[in-house]
């Protein structure tokens, strides 16, 4: 089970990512739980300065725009 | 901290990973095809003039009627203006790929303020920014050293001196008039953020803002080619002007309607030269008014050449665009009262020095 947060205040690309995150997590068959992080004082408390970010299992993988599909699959599957 | 704006080794190294056969030739395929969008693109624009010309004629109206006029102003303004912003927001998206907020971050935390309020307004040109990343931003970098000043002095550029406003000023006005607002852009940002910055208000920041401590935070750096860059400006145009082509319509629509039938010597003494009260009541209006840069500088346009003075115009557009009320309630989260209310006098008084001063310089 892949722990994955999405650290956004809701912004249409927040929702966007989540969407990625389970799209990917589908086709390479992966069990995910996906957790929208909307709260800024714990967005920031990541360390990043732009949104949406992306954790997955603790981890700051990305920040800021949408990630690469392929980047996405290589997240999860790791 | 991994960006100190160095680049990570691997950037260089992985792509030529990415050069086997398949990789290469889709790549290859991307550049071929942006080149032959190009080659359209010039095409497109050389023929803008004549096109526009045969289209105005084909309509059963008068020449020389308020209605021809308005009618040659839309057929002429609004493709030229697509193109040139589909140009200036495709470059300005491949040089955005090259910096990201964390790495600015990273260039300005623990930097002295000065030269820091210059750096932070130069960056906050070239690095991608969204309205609806500003809080996060804003912790961001404050919770990681960055002065508030130095802050501020970001936030006021980023949105103010941005590529759409800089094609469009470019696209209707002439590179001077977009060099010059460029200049006084930064200006306004560096010195109102350094203004902001002496005043000391770090108390004036929201309690619980005071108290967060960022994480420290190592981004992977993934591989980024060139054809990632090419990608990252093709995105942008689809994201910037799918997002502001209706503004943009809207504008010049008020514009052709401005060019058309507002009578010259009426917008003259109302906004001219002579009319010194008018710098004060335009970036007093422009405050509660929001529009983007894309929606406003059609209507500049047309107000000029209707003999309205530039300095009036300038400050009208910047107020319009960098002070702006929906900014202001995003922001009211990490800012008190008393800090938003000194934030926007600072800034207002910048676009009031700049309006009187342009007023002054250009004749």
């Amino acid at each position: 089970m892949k722990d994955v947060k999405v650290l956004g205040p809701g912004c249409k690309r927040c929702d966007a990512a989540v969407q990625m995150v389970h799209d990917a997590a589908a086709r390479l068959g992966i069990a995910v739980q996906v957790e929208k992080v909307t709260d800024y004082a714990a967005i920031a408390g990541y360390g990043i300065a732009s949104t949406p970010g992306l954790v997955v299992d603790g981890k700051v993988v990305h920040a800021g725009g949408l990630p690469k599909a392929e980047d996405v699959s290589r997240w999860l599957a790791a | 901290m991994a960006a100190d704006g160095g680049q990570p080794p691997s950037e260089g190294m992985s792509t030529t990973d990415l050069d086997s056969g398949p990789d290469r030739r889709r790549a290859g395929l991307w550049f071929a095809g942006t080149g032959a969008a190009l080659a359209a693109w010039g095409f497109a624009y050389a023929w803008l003039v004549p096109f526009s010309e045969w289209a105005a004629g084909l309509l059963p109206l008068e020449p020389g009627s308020h209605a021809h006029e308005a009618v040659k102003f839309f057929i002429y303004d609004t493709p030229k203006v697509l193109l040139l912003l589909t140009l200036v927001v495709f470059a300005m998206g491949v040089v955005r790929s090259f910096f990201s907020p964390e790495r600015t971050r990273a260039l300005l935390a623990g930097r002295r303020e000065g030269i820091g309020n210059v750096a932070a307004a130069g960056l906050g040109v070239v690095t991608p920014f969204c309205s609806c990343s500003a809080v996060p931003l804003f912790i961001g970098f404050v919770s990681a050293g960055v002065p508030l000043g130095v802050t501020f002095s970001f936030l006021i550029a980023a949105p103010m001196v941005n590529e759409i406003a800089l094609g469009l000023l470019f696209a209707l006005l002439g590179w001077k008039v977009a060099l010059t607002y460029l200049a006084f852009g930064l200006g306004i940002a560096i010195v109102a953020g350094w203004v902001i910055g002496r005043l000391k208000l770090e108390p004036w920041l929201e309690d619980w803002v005071r108290n967060v401590r960022a994480g420290a935070l190592d981004l992977p750096e993934g591989a980024v080619t060139p054809l990632d860059r090419l990608k990252a400006g093709l995105e942008a145009v689809k994201d910037i002007v799918g997002r502001v082509w209706m503004w943009i319509i809207a504008g010049i629509a008020a514009g052709a309607f401005i060019h058309g039938y507002v009578p010259s010597d009426l917008l003259a003494s109302i906004m001219g030269k002579d009319a010194w009260w008018s710098v004060p009541a335009a970036v007093l209006l422009g405050i509660p008014m929001y529009s983007n840069a894309a929606g406003i500088i059609p209507v500049v346009e047309a107000l000029l050449g209707k003999g309205a003075a530039l300095g009036t115009v300038l400050a009208f557009m910047m107020s319009v665009i960098a002070l702006s009320l929906p900014e202001m309630i995003i922001l009211r989260k990490v800012l008190s009262l008393k800090l938003i209310a000194v934030f926007v006098a600072v800034v207002g008084l910048g676009i009031l020095a700049v309006g009187f001063l342009f007023n002054l310089l250009f004749v």
